[in-house]
């Protein structure tokens, strides 16, 4: 049977460094079942029968934050043979009030304390040895920037594995301890003799996520409760403030006796320095401005997009298409099958495709500014403006890639920690106008209104607005509301991002980006391909008005025309923005049976098509722009929301938003016309709807004071 | 009550009372921040919240609101 190590640790204490440096190649990346928090395995170098699986970072095996519960979940339940705890030897107060409660599992634990070299640097002086005997663990000092003793660490790790382990270490005294060893008492035949201390402080921290699954009976409870009750009115604090204090003072002496600081000096380390100017009152937002204005402009404006176009338009658009045909044709394929190949397949895979090289470069922007330390800066710098949205301040980058690119957008927002957070980002992050869109606004603002220079602008506008307005009447609903996430969050010390350790991360999202949008996007391609070339009569080539889908427009027609331009041209075109976005105003010029693909014919022909009516544009323009974005977008909307009813609940919202949106537009500007409908009553019946669910009061809010009062 | 937001830039204080109860206390506790533990406060963001302070030799932030379950010295 294979072993399997644990890594468990602080976040950026280097576990990913070491993990990087033990895996290689091997590494296996995806999320943990049903949630957004990212799992990562791999296997130990020259060891296949040895399986590393990282835990997300964390503080505390705590009941309250997903990565924790996730992580101790697996301690518990998977019991992994061993955990290799990674220790930033240089933040060593908090990072061993980790290793107390790993400790308590009842695997066995090797203590690995890393960046040594810094605390060495410093000239302190740390006894590792007299650490490990306390907490009972094996100990190792490596540097995983520098792959020293990691190797080693993870021997280490293999050869305690099968040893027995150590004793407890005594961490709560007092009364503390005494109620322990009686909960323990009484529990002792219900769990396994490992995890008896385990349980036990869980019990008495009234932890109920970790001990609902050992079903204690009524009297038992009530029996451990009154244990728990003496202690606290004892100790004048709450169970679970008990049991931290006690952990942190068991720290500190352990720390002061074993730890010896080179003086303490009141000097000035380089990350101090750098946030004196980076997050500096006066100079934190032009600089934040200046680096995003950096990373918009390389991945999106110009390396980026200039790579993605040159990959659809020449690389797949031009050589492999062609290639393809000639090839095929050389074989004697027939013409439908050559054009389903070619028009479907290539053309659809190569669309993913494109993506691929701008998702390369913003990946790179965005690990750089992840691994240096300057994103948790982010945060720090925007928080302020986001939260009243129900956003992170991290929130700011998914929302500025997403006016150039939605599917990017969403991927950057696994930069956001908080599951709430994260969740509405991705749901929000699209509404912004992305590049492909801005070409059915210039398409129908040449419709409706040439010449003007405010629709453009307007639609930036609006979508921002759409983004605030939906964040704060989300924010009130059940998905989204009860506890706010505390925001206590490290400022870790600026380091050089490793080349490894970006370029390991660059390939992960890629790779994860390709392979869900891949293979959903591949059988929509086909299926798309096959609705537009076939119709009752059979193979069409190229008529349009004579196919599958033709007919599934008029059935769609109905939906849209409260909308107003109900029209099977204006479902199909819509039903082919979803496949890209660029495609509504296309397919509409064909569809209106445009005299050429100049701009100025489409034009004249959608005018035609929509009978000349300035509002029936604007409402198309409104519904594809701010409905669900494109198939790509929504693939990778449900990959990153981790669960399929998380992606239904995000594709649900975005269509309601543009329909709703577009059906308002239209009825309202119908009604000053003079044109008053059944349309126009539920047009006002919703934007009263929409203003109660902005404006209500939050019928969850829970601030920190009103806690405060409660207790 | 003195709280962690009253707390001057620049000054170092003890914590004497963490108030409340629940994720928030927890997650205060969990990252160190204990009774007794000195907080020095570092610097208010651009726009005026949240707030830097060091605790146990690491930097920390910690909103306003947040920081008012905090009783100090």
């Amino acid at each position: 049977m294979a072993m399997k190590i644990a890594l468990a640790g602080n976040p950026n204490c280097g576990k990913t460094t070491l993990f990087n440096d033990l895996t290689g190649s091997t590494q296996y990346v995806g999320n943990w079942p049903g949630v957004t928090v990212e799992k990562k395995e791999g296997r130990l170098i020259g060891h296949k029968d040895v399986i590393i699986q990282d835990l997300p970072g964390i503080y505390s095996l705590s009941p309250y934050t997903l990565e924790e519960v996730v992580s101790r979940n697996y301690l518990v339940n998977e019991k992994p043979d061993v955990i290799l705890n990674i220790v930033d030897a240089t933040n060593i107060e908090r990072n061993l009030y980790l290793t107390t409660q790993l400790v308590e599992i009842g695997i066995p634990v090797v203590l690995t304390f890393n960046m040594m070299d810094l605390v060495k640097k410093k000239g302190d002086q740390i006894d590792t040895k007299k650490l490990g005997q306390e907490l009972g663990c094996e100990t190792i000092e490596i540097s995983a920037l520098h792959s020293e003793n990691t190797r080693k660490a993870a021997e280490i790790a293999v050869q305690y594995a099968e040893k027995k382990k150590k004793d407890l270490p005594h961490v709560f005294t007092g009364s503390v301890e005494h109620a322990l060893a009686h909960i323990e008492e009484s529990i002792e035949d219900l769990v396994p003799k490992e995890q008896l201390r385990w349980y036990a402080v869980k019990l008495f921290e009234r932890d109920q996520k970790a001990t609902e699954n050992l079903q204690l009976s009524e009297d038992l409870l009530k029996h451990i409760d009154s244990h728990i009750k003496d202690c606290e009115a004892e100790m004048d604090d709450d169970a679970e403030s008990i049991i931290t204090n006690q952990r942190y003072t068991y720290i500190q002496k352990l720390v002061s006796d074993s730890v010896k600081k080179a003086g303490v000096k009141d000097e000035m380390t380089t990350s101090d320095k750098i946030d004196r100017i980076v997050t500096n009152r006066f100079l934190a937002l032009p600089i934040f401005a200046l680096i995003m204005w950096g990373v918009y402009y390389v991945s999106v404006t110009t390396i980026g997009s200039q790579l993605t176009d040159w990959t659809n338009d020449v690389f797949f658009g031009t050589w492999i298409t062609n290639a393809a045909s000639a090839g095929l044709k050389a074989v004697g394929v027939s013409a439908p099958v050559i054009s389903l190949l070619v028009d479907g397949v290539i053309n659809g895979v190569g669309t993913v495709l494109g993506f691929v090289p701008q998702m390369i470069i913003l990946f790179l922007c965005l690990s750089i500014l992840e691994d240096s330390g300057y994103m948790a800066r982010v945060a720090f710098i925007m928080d302020r403006i986001f939260r009243k949205f129900g956003l992170s301040g991290k929130s700011f980058i998914p929302m500025l890639i997403g006016t150039g690119c939605g599917v990017p957008a969403i991927m950057a927002s696994r930069t956001i920690e908080n599951e709430k957070d994260r969740r509405m980002t991705i749901l929000l992050s699209t509404f912004m106008p992305c590049g492909a869109k801005m070409e059915i606004v210039a398409m129908m603002t040449m419709v409706c209104f040439p010449g003007s220079i405010f629709v453009a602008p307007g639609m930036y506008f609006l979508g921002l607005g759409i983004v605030v307005l939906s964040g704060i009447a989300l924010k009130k609903t059940k998905y989204f509301s009860g506890d706010p996430a505390p925001f206590v969050m490290e400022l870790p010390a600026y380091h050089v991002p490793t080349v490894k350790g970006v370029l390991i991360h660059v390939w992960e999202r890629t790779k994860a980006f390709m392979i869900k949008a891949g293979t959903i996007i591949f059988s929509m391609c086909i299926v798309i391909w096959l609705l537009m070339h076939f119709g009752p009569s059979g193979f069409l080539a190229e008529d349009i008005d004579h196919s599958f889908l033709r007919y599934i427009g008029e059935g769609l027609a109905w939906i849209f025309k409260p909308l107003g331009f109900g029209t099977w041209q204006g479902a199909v075109a819509s039903v082919s923005a979803e496949v890209a976005k660029e495609q509504a105003t296309a397919t509409l010029g064909i569809l209106a049976h445009a005299a050429s693909d100049s701009s100025a014919d489409v034009a004249t022909a959608i005018n035609h098509l929509f009978g000349g009516s300035k509002l029936v544009g604007m409402s198309f323009l409104l519904f594809n722009i701010f409905d669900a974005p494109c198939m790509v977008a929504i693939a990778t909307a449900f990959r990153e929301q981790g669960s399929k009813k998380w992606g239904w609940i995000t594709f649900g919202y975005q269509m309601l938003m543009g329909y709703c949106l577009s059906l308002c537009v239209f009825q309202i500007g119908s009604l000053v016309s003079g044109s008053f409908t059944v349309g126009t009553v539920v047009a006002i019946a919703l934007m009263v709807i929409a203003a109660y669910f902005i404006c209500r009061p939050n019928p969850y809010k829970k601030t920190a004071v009103g806690r405060f009062n409660e207790a | 009550m003195r709280t962690l937001r009253d707390v001057q830039i620049g000054e170092t204080s003890t914590v004497v009372k963490i108030h409340g109860s629940g994720a928030l206390k927890r997650r205060i506790m969990d990252m160190g921040i204990t009774k007794g533990t000195e907080i020095s406060v570092r610097k208010v963001a651009p726009l005026g919240d949240p707030i830097e302070v060091t605790v146990r030799g690491y930097e920390l932030s910690i909103r306003k609101d947040d920081a008012d379950i905090l009783e100090m010295a």
